[in-house]
């Protein structure tokens, strides 16, 4: 249940782990389609926490190619619909999130990610 | 009243069993769903817009379902897989996430509009593992939950502390991580009713009142102390650095002459600072010199 919308939103959490711990990278992924309701306005409002590149490389490593490469200016409905189906409608439920800072892997499994720590990546 | 906290760590408390016995228990749910809606209540989140929200502690989904009726965007973090599966089974909308709170998050800087958490923060103050200590996973919680709140916002915390010790380390904790805010304490006068939500805030604003059977109460007096214990503190430290400005260059490491009631003092000031427990109040008798015999 790795919505894009909350895989936009995390970082790796490990100790001393700053450099290239955003976004995590998806590999060996299952994805599931579940349509949710269109809130279109809570899109728009979001619009600025989002990290653009990162969703837009996120989203065509999963292959879905409907994001243009540079945030639009002004909005179409259509646009928004398709930026609804990626962040709200894409779940992944099996894979896993690796950092590309510190290599730590994240699995997924049964749709919730593992963000557990060992004791000695576990920051002051 | 028996504390769940005081008998095994909350992952492997809420196993299979207990993890199911707890959503299916009717007044559970309701107490549950009571004091998450007072929670949003303290939240205070623009009406009508849908927010998204960290809830914080999100077990089997009873807080989440509040949630979703409201229509936010959520995402629930628990400890216990087992809870998580339960909330599973139960379908919620909101993401979950395997994570231990005290392990910190690792969400981007401002990215939710609010958090809450029911019946959570007192596990906390377990050290489950000789590697865990209390105040340090206390500052490592609210300090990146801190930074993943957006400004202005709000936390909303309920908890059982099971004493005032508790409480001072939790509100101490929140502060040092830059939290304003304090305690609302509905229905103070009620041994049963009585409940506790820690509002943290996000930015500047004004404490929310709590619920009282006749008048309104508000628990300042907590933030008063913490004012002036803060006051002294760093009265001390002033205080500290004169002296070691005076008596620098001349004075060695064993600094013999220091006045031993002020050394110990010091010790104890130290101690309660770093949240160690079982410090000994201060009393006429603090450093009193013995008599001697022979």
């Amino acid at each position: 249940m790795v919505r894009l919308i909350t895989h936009n939103m995390l970082a790796c959490h490990v100790k001393n782990c700053t450099k290239d711990n955003f976004p995590l990278s998806f590999s060996e992924v299952e994805l599931v389609i579940r349509p949710a309701p269109e809130n279109l306005e809570f899109i728009q409002r979001f619009l600025p926490k989002l990290d653009w590149t990162a969703l837009v490389d996120t989203a065509r490593s999963l292959g879905d190619e409907t994001l243009p490469e540079n945030m639009p200016e002004e909005w179409s409905e259509d646009q928004l619909k398709a930026l609804h189906h990626v962040l709200m409608e894409m779940h992944v439920e099996e894979g896993n999130m690796t950092c590309r800072g510190c290599g730590h892997v994240y699995p997924i499994s049964n749709g919730i990610p593992n963000m557990l720590l060992a004791e000695h990546e576990v920051g002051r | 009243m028996s504390r769940p906290e005081e008998i095994s760590p909350p992952e492997i408390f809420y196993g299979d069993v207990e993890a199911t016995k707890y959503t299916a228990n009717t007044r559970v749910k309701s107490i549950q769903a009571q004091m998450t809606r007072r929670a949003l209540e303290l939240l205070a989140l623009p009406e009508d817009e849908t927010a998204f929200v960290l809830d914080i502690g999100c077990g089997s989904g009873l807080s989440g379902e509040l949630l979703d009726e409201e229509g936010h965007v959520w995402v629930g973090v628990d400890i216990a897989p087992s809870m998580l599966e339960v909330a599973l089974e139960r379908e919620v909308e909101g993401d979950l996430f395997l994570h231990d709170i005290g392990q910190g998050f690792g969400f981007r800087p401002g990215t939710f509009d609010g958090a809450i958490s029911v019946s959570v923060i007192q596990w906390l103050l377990n050290a489950d593992s000789s590697s865990h200590s209390p105040p340090q996973r206390l500052n490592r919680f609210f300090t990146t939950l801190h930074s993943s709140l957006k400004n202005p916002s709000r936390a909303i915390f309920q908890f059982y502390p099971s004493s005032d010790d508790q409480v001072s380390m939790i509100v101490n904790a929140a502060q040092k991580a830059g939290f304003g805010g304090g305690l609302v304490v509905d229905y103070p006068n009620s041994k049963k009713a009585r409940k506790m939500y820690l509002c943290l805030m996000v930015g500047q604003q004004e404490i929310p009142k709590a619920i009282d059977g006749n008048d309104i109460q508000v628990d300042e007096s907590h933030s008063l102390q913490m004012e002036k214990r803060r006051e002294e503190i760093r009265n001390e430290r002033r205080r500290r650095k004169d002296t070691s400005a005076s008596s620098s260059g001349k004075k060695k490491k064993g600094n013999k002459d220091i006045d031993p009631k002020e050394w110990i003092m010091k010790k104890k000031e130290l101690y309660r600072t770093r949240g160690k427990e079982g410090v000994p109040r201060d009393s006429k008798y603090t450093a009193r010199k013995r008599k001697v015999y022979f």
